[in-house]
């Protein structure tokens, strides 16, 4: 817990907090970037380099742009007249609590769990890789098998209107 | 083969001037000038790189077309960048009315940031390397892909349809050539073994004979080289890929509403990603700072790695100066029908060359695997393909 760790800390809440909190569409967007940022920069101050790049690579390389895509695609990006708050702002907000909660009750319980390590286990990329293909080879294989149901299913949508037209 | 002191001098020269600088410091500041100065070098090398290639680019396609190209500012139009520079500065920035002036402002300037973040893993010489991360490889990446945001943020705060269109395109094409660009580079991490550029570069650093054994020289290493090259061409936004900036259509396609510093920054920003993308691909396939002749060795390493990349941007010029623009449909078709499937069948050619062991034999088999690929995909697939005028779906 140092300096740092809290810059970063702010960076991200900052970004999380103008995700949620600003009134253009597109903004919002380009601030959950810099909150990946924050979250991907948090990750290389605890020496995790592969996690922080995959971070940048995956959130900030496709997420984001997925996502300015889709508001683009969609005529979102126009201002609405009544604003972009929800009414039911409320429901919202106690889903968010809930999963917070659950989620921070499960880390906390977690490093009951672990036996207490002394020392910064030294993990190189060439570990991450060994892990990968050895002892959880099993959930890689189911992941890129929903990956490729879910790629054969959008494939599939986008198909459908084809079809329907001959 | 031994080399005399003076060579091996000459290859340190930058290593041994830095140290030599840092010395008047007191020991504890010694790491953190070392950095300062390398981000210094860094910053002042490649955007003076730029500036030649510039002029030499523009001299070249004048050759290329039969014509002079710049000729007027000092000899042989030779201080034409520094004439360009000096009127980018003092040019008037415009930003539209409507803009979004916060984004218009922020993307250049992360553009560039993220652009020569590149250069800190690239290894341009012995023991001449910013930072030798581990996962080296991952952050090349990770920054060459925030440029895309970059780019999006340029064209959709202009607030100008041919920005937004232009940046549309850019942001499609860099997307799809991306997973080329990544898949093409993953053989080289399979055979190598490591995600770090200096221990790829160092796998790659012996020599059978006189020749080197650079991955460009194996099957699989150069089909991943063509295909990386393609993608690198896209990523760039470099023709016959320019779509994006295609002036006959778009004007300048996403830097259209930007003027003076900022348009140079962009200008800047193109160009060195063409610099960082041509030093990865000679890290990866060239040998990067290695000599192509085991007795040429002698030469300092960081010549070998600058001549490298310096031919690879002079192909870029050449093909700029030949090839015409491809269509939007048929960029998207050649990225997700050719180069993929190609490029991850290259992936399996990789495996059976790493697991077949020495020998004649995998050079048979994986340049039979791949040539037979090419020919069925390339050449009897595409005959089925509809060439002519484009169909459209949607618009008709």
């Amino acid at each position: 817990m140092n300096v740092v760790f809290y810059l970063l800390a702010a960076i991200t809440l900052a970004g999380g907090l103008a995700a949620v909190l600003l009134k253009h569409l597109v903004h919002c967007a380009l601030a959950t970037t810099v909150a990946f940022a924050g979250l991907a920069l948090l990750f290389l101050q605890l020496d995790a380099q592969f996690a922080g790049f995959a971070q940048i690579l995956v959130y900030i390389g496709a997420v984001a742009i997925l996502i300015v895509f889709t508001i683009l695609l969609t005529r979102g990006s126009e201002l609405p007249k009544g604003g972009v708050f929800s009414r039911t702002w409320f429901v919202g907000l106690v889903i968010a609590a809930g999963v917070f909660a659950v989620l921070a009750w499960a880390v906390l319980e977690s490093v009951r769990g672990i036996p207490q390590q002394t020392a910064v286990p030294a993990v190189t990329v060439h570990d991450i890789g060994n892990a990968l293909v050895g002892r959880y080879v099993l959930p890689l294989e189911i992941v890129g098998l929903l990956l490729t149901a879910a790629t054969i299913g959008a494939v599939i949508v986008a198909m459908h209107e084809k079809e329907r037209r001959q | 083969m031994a080399t005399s002191p003076f060579f091996t001098d000459l290859d340190q020269i930058f290593i041994i001037l830095r140290d030599w600088l840092v010395g008047f410091l007191p020991a504890s500041w010694r790491p953190a000038a070392c950095v300062v100065l390398e981000v210094i070098i860094i910053i002042c090398v490649f955007p003076g790189l730029f500036a030649l290639t510039t002029v030499f680019e523009r001299k070249g396609l004048g050759r290329m077309q039969n014509r002079l190209g710049p000729n007027r500012v000092g000899p042989y139009g030779l201080f034409q960048p520094i004439a360009d520079g000096i009127k980018a500065l003092i040019k008037e920035d415009i930003v539209p009315f409507s803009a979004n002036a916060v984004v218009h402002f922020l993307a250049p300037l992360s553009l560039v940031v993220a652009v020569f973040m590149e250069f800190a893993v690239l290894p341009m010489g012995r023991n001449m390397v910013l930072v030798d991360l581990d996962a080296g490889l991952l952050f090349f990446f990770s920054m060459s892909v925030s440029t895309e945001l970059s780019v999006f943020m340029a064209g959709w705060s202009s607030r100008n349809k041919y920005s937004l269109l232009g940046a549309m395109r850019a942001v499609a094409q860099m997307i799809s050539y991306e997973v080329v660009l990544l898949l093409s580079s993953v053989s080289v991490v399979m055979i190598a073994g490591s995600l770090s550029l200096s221990t790829i570069v160092a796998a790659q650093s012996s020599y059978s004979g006189i020749f080197p054994h650079w991955y460009i020289f194996t099957p699989w290493g150069l089909a991943g080289f063509v295909m990386y090259a393609i993608a690198a061409t896209a990523e760039t936004n470099r023709s016959p890929f320019d779509l994006p900036e295609g002036e006959s259509e778009l004007v300048a396609g996403y830097h259209t509403e930007y003027s003076g510093f900022k348009f140079a920054l962009f200008f800047l920003g193109e160009y060195l990603a063409m610099f960082s993308i041509s030093g990865l691909g000679t890290t990866l396939f060239l040998g990067g700072w290695s000599a192509p002749l085991s007795f040429l060795t002698f030469i300092p390493s960081w010549i070998w790695f600058f001549s490298k990349v310096m031919l690879s941007i002079f192909v870029f010029i050449w093909m700029r100066g030949t090839l015409p623009r491809l269509r939007q449909d048929q960029l998207m078709n050649f990225a997700w029908k050719f180069c993929l499937p190609y490029t991850l069948l290259n992936l399996i050619v990789t495996a059976f060359w790493h697991f077949m062991g020495e020998g004649w034999m995998r050079w048979v088999v994986c340049t039979a695997i791949l040539a037979a690929i090419y020919v069925f995909m390339g050449r009897v697939e595409m005959r089925s393909e509809h060439f002519g005028p484009r169909r459209y779906r949607y618009a008709e």
